[in-house]
């Protein structure tokens, strides 16, 4: 049979064959995208630090983040999901993360961004030992294409310190 | 029924109602329809890459599925033309089905020499 759906059916089939090759050349066109990504988070006041009634230790701070991930918008980029995080450790955990800000960028030109704000989310550990806590603030980011492998890396910043008391 | 009196019927360019294109067509339009869409594919994907926008490639596509489907899915008389043409049946009547006889090939061949 050489049907009008039979002929309907193949230009369908074969287009969306072809399509998936397209969506899938469009994916590893992004690993040719040379990036050069660029961050700095200032601490510029500690608020407060305070033990909660349940002995965990709370901190408030107000940061300054700027930072440039312009480079990271490829043709296949839908937006950019950036958080920030607290990476320090403790004596039970060899690595504990506290999201303190995240936001979404939309569009290239929202990439290049400055922002003056206190944690977003609670800065809580488990438990007690946030005093005179060294600690990392890293830049976390997640490239969301419009089709394919999404891509997801981050920049440390070290050198942090909390203050030896409550305050 | 003649050639004339069929087309009397529907017409000299109309496609028979329930026919399907004959076999050169079919060769054709597949032919036509597998080299427009890598054509178009690549065309999409070269113009969408080379102005950075993906929104441009997929417009393209469309538009080249779109064109393929319509030049390749319907029947059109230029994939009819090349008709099988079948015998009247008045020519079968003139032209009688050889009976089959029965175990004398041997005998026929030595009948011949």
């Amino acid at each position: 049979m050489h049907s009008f759906g039979y002929r309907a059916n193949a230009v369908v089939t074969f287009a969306v064959t072809i399509l998936a090759v397209m969506c899938s050349i469009a994916s590893l066109s992004d690993n040719f995208n040379a990036s050069s990504p660029t961050a700095e988070i200032k601490v510029l006041n500690i608020n407060w630090f305070q033990k909660q009634p349940n002995g965990n230790d709370e901190v408030s701070l107000t940061m300054n983040i700027s930072a440039d991930l312009q480079s990271m918008f490829t043709w296949n980029t839908k937006q950019v999901f950036v958080f920030v995080a607290a990476e320090y450790e403790t004596p039970q955990n060899a690595l504990n993360q506290v999201s303190l800000w995240d936001g979404i960028l939309p569009s290239k030109e929202n990439a290049k961004f400055w922002i003056h704000t206190t944690n977003k989310y609670r800065f809580v550990d488990q438990g007690s030992n946030l005093r005179g806590k060294d600690f990392n603030l890293t830049l976390h980011w997640h490239v969301m294409p419009k089709t394919g492998k999404m891509f997801a890396d981050k920049i440390v910043m070290t050198g942090y310190r909390l203050p030896d008391s409550y305050r | 029924m003649n050639q004339r009196e069929r087309e009397r019927e529907r017409g000299p360019f109309a496609i028979p109602n329930n026919a399907q294109m004959d076999w050169q067509g079919q060769k054709r339009a597949e032919m036509l329809m597998q080299v427009m869409l890598v054509v178009f594919g690549v065309v999409a994907f070269v113009v969408g890459y080379s102005i950075g926008s993906f929104r441009t490639m997929m417009l393209v596509y469309a538009g080249g599925v779109t064109l393929t489907a319509l030049i390749t899915v319907p029947n059109w008389p230029c994939y009819n033309r090349h008709p099988l043409n079948w015998l009247d049946p008045s020519e079968a009547e003139k032209h009688p089905k050889p009976q089959p006889v029965p175990s004398k090939k041997k005998s026929g061949k030595h009948h011949h020499k």
